[in-house]
């Protein structure tokens, strides 16, 4: 059994509720850092930890955490990215979900070393259950003594409010999350200024995955040394892994970084292998914008060696042969799975959620989904397989904020790993309907 | 961002304007969630307080309830338009009292979200987009709505309803006609089958 950091109380019963996560223990990284500890110690330990951002981009949180512009009377804030809308993802939901403590816990310990007064969570409109969850744990941490003035008798003080947002994946993009909080359309700001600097209302902001800021709380407790021995070279600690797809066991899983990605898919500890005796196609390893793999390349790397659930090892090879860990959203596909419809439902997802500021972007993802719906009807040639090349090559690195890129590199992958299936589908022009591609391949060779 | 919304929108009526007003408890919540942000940044409160009208208000924006928003949050009406028209749940068109909205994105997609779809067609006898004739059902389709790990789902007001059969869409639907009331995203009552 691995260890479990953050998950590990999520089958006790009552703790979604304050008194039973203080009797396991809740809430004694505030009592260590405000007693104990000055704000920079903290940020220090979180530094030592080599936590990297939990959200997808998978940025060390100390160095976020030690950008922050700290100018004489102007406020600090701490926002909390919990807009999780990333396909494959939904850790954060269960989380927040089960152990809506943690987050606040974490919250309340990350403010102290930013020297934040006010901090918000950002939960997406979707969540609206979620929201109600976790703002009933801020109510009973207030009534508790943890939020409000003077906690525990030092000079901090702490407020966090929830705030839902409208139903934009754009908004998980830390700027557009900060216009989308103060009550505008989620079009992401030009870099830089970056939030360190100018963030909500111009004034300086940290913004970090709800993962991340829970991780905060063990991280605090065993020290950031201890914390770092947990898992393979710059991908330390645990990690949240949402499973989902064509596997026996879906479902939210903590993992110690650097088990092999084999035996994720197949132990009984998680996935439990695939469904139906099927045999695995095809894995989107950290949500829907990171390279699709075939399972050869996702089992091992290009030279041969298991491929491993760290940041390190999934991007090995690059996008040539490697992907990435992104969110953790960990979609499963078996040998009936038409990759190209697959990347349908993500390229009418990124044409669905773009902000439409950028053009290659706002026309890009229209462009790419019109081309996908053609091999859909049956009405596509095999140059249009080329011509979605060329598209997705020209949005890549054109646009303010990555949704361009995410969009982009779906469809670059499916492209570079499954090409032979684009060109029998465009060859077979039939009307046909291809959610599961052996029917297709029936028709192709009858 | 949905585009075609904007279409949408409908004429402003003076008369109906000078209708509008939150109730008493609808004012409250205002109030709590304009008091979690600065005096001078009440607009922050833009989107939660739009997710209050449009409960209150028959589970839609019209042009009369937006303006009421802006008058609240002290912003030009346009302020409001462009954020309501931006996301998605908002609507800017009248909805039936329950609003179905099925993820479609590839977790869903793999586990049979399309029969789902299909079936919820041909079972009220509308197509996605449309309004059953009595104004009980509303059929949408929506991107991942995080619920992968128990696909395919569907999503009513503040209502996850997950790992659904053709069976569970039968109870579900059966639910909601014999309660008969409208559903919203601030529900209380929301259910949850993770």
């Amino acid at each position: 059994m691995g260890r479990k950091l953050l998950i590990h109380n999520d089958k006790v019963p009552g703790i979604n509720t304050y008194e039973v996560y203080r009797a396991h223990g809740g809430y004694a990284s505030v009592e260590k850092a405000l007693k104990t500890m000055q704000p920079d110690q903290v940020t220090e330990e979180v530094k030592k930890s080599g936590l990297r951002g939990r959200g997808g981009a998978g940025f060390p949180t100390g160095m976020k955490w030690s950008f922050l512009a700290k100018p004489e009377g102007v406020p600090r804030y701490l926002v909390c990215n919990a807009d999780e809308s990333e396909p494959g993802t939904f850790k954060d939901r269960y989380l927040m979900e089960k152990i809506p403590h943690a987050l606040i816990e974490g919250m309340i310990t990350s403010s102290f070393a930013l020297g934040a007064k006010t901090s918000y969570i950002y939960i997406r409109g979707e969540y609206f259950y979620v929201a109600r969850i976790v703002e009933k744990a801020i109510a009973e941490a207030y009534a508790a003594g943890w939020l409000g003035k003077n906690i525990l008798g030092t000079d901090f003080s702490h407020d966090c409010y929830v705030q839902v947002g409208g139903g934009a994946y754009i908004c998980g993009e830390e700027t557009a999350l900060l216009e989308s909080l103060e009550g505008k359309r989620g079009n992401p700001r030009i870099k830089p200024p970056f939030p360190a600097v100018a963030g909500l209302w111009g004034c300086p902001t940290v913004v970090n995955n709800v993962e991340t800021i829970a991780a905060v709380v063990p991280i605090v407790n065993m020290g950031g040394e201890e914390y770092a021995k947990i898992g393979v070279g710059k991908s330390t600690g645990t990690k949240l892994i949402s499973a989902s797809g064509h596997i026996n066991k879906p479902g939210v899983y903590e993992i110690e970084l650097g088990i092999t990605v084999e035996d994720f898919i197949y132990s009984d500890e998680y996935c439990g292998g695939i469904r139906n005796g099927k045999k695995l196609k095809a894995v989107v390893a950290g949500g829907s914008s990171v390279p699709i793999l075939p399972t050869e390349l996702i089992l091992r790397t290009a030279k041969g060696e298991p491929r491993l659930m760290t940041y390190e090892s999934l991007s090995d090879g690059g996008f040539i042969t490697g992907t990435m860990l992104g969110s953790g959203g960990f979609i499963a596909m078996d040998e009936d799975t038409s990759i190209v419809k697959n990347l349908f439902t993500f390229s009418r997802f990124y044409h669905h959620e773009s902000c439409g500021q950028c053009s290659p972007c706002r026309e890009g993802t229209g462009w790419m989904e019109k081309i996908l719906q053609k091999f859909l009807n049956g009405t596509a040639n095999e140059s249009d397989v080329d011509l979605l090349w060329d598209i997705q090559s020209k949005i890549e690195g054109k646009t303010i904020c990555p949704l361009g890129e995410a969009a982009a590199w779906p469809v670059a992958a499916a492209i570079r790993h499954f090409k032979q299936e684009f060109i029998d589908i465009a060859r077979s022009k039939k009307f046909v309907d291809i959610s599961h591609y052996d029917r297709l391949n029936k028709l192709v060779r009858a | 961002m949905s585009g075609s919304q904007v279409h949408g929108a409908q004429p402003f009526d003076k008369a109906k304007r000078a209708e509008i007003a939150f109730s008493e408890e609808a004012m409250k919540t205002v109030q709590t969630i304009i008091s979690h942000y600065p005096p001078e940044r009440i607009k922050s409160a833009m989107l939660p307080v739009l997710h209050v009208a449009q409960a209150e208000f028959g589970g839609w924006l019209s042009p009369e309830t937006m303006d009421y928003v802006a008058s609240i949050l002290k912003v030009r009406p346009v302020e409001v338009f462009e954020v309501a028209s931006f996301y998605t749940m908002y609507n800017l068109k009248p909805v039936g009292k329950c609003v179905l909205e099925v993820c479609q994105t590839s977790s869903c997609w793999l586990n049979g979200a399309e029969d789902i779809v299909k079936y919820i067609e041909k079972k009220l006898n509308i197509h996605v987009g449309e309004t059953t004739k009595d104004g009980m059902f509303t059929l949408k389709v929506a991107e991942c709505l995080g619920s992968c790990g128990t696909a395919p789902m569907l999503q009513c007001g503040a209502s996850f309803h997950e790992n659904l059969t053709y069976e569970k869409v039968d109870a579900i639907l059966e639910d909601y006609r014999s309660a008969g009331k409208q559903r919203s995203y601030t529900d209380l009552d929301y259910k949850n089958t993770l």
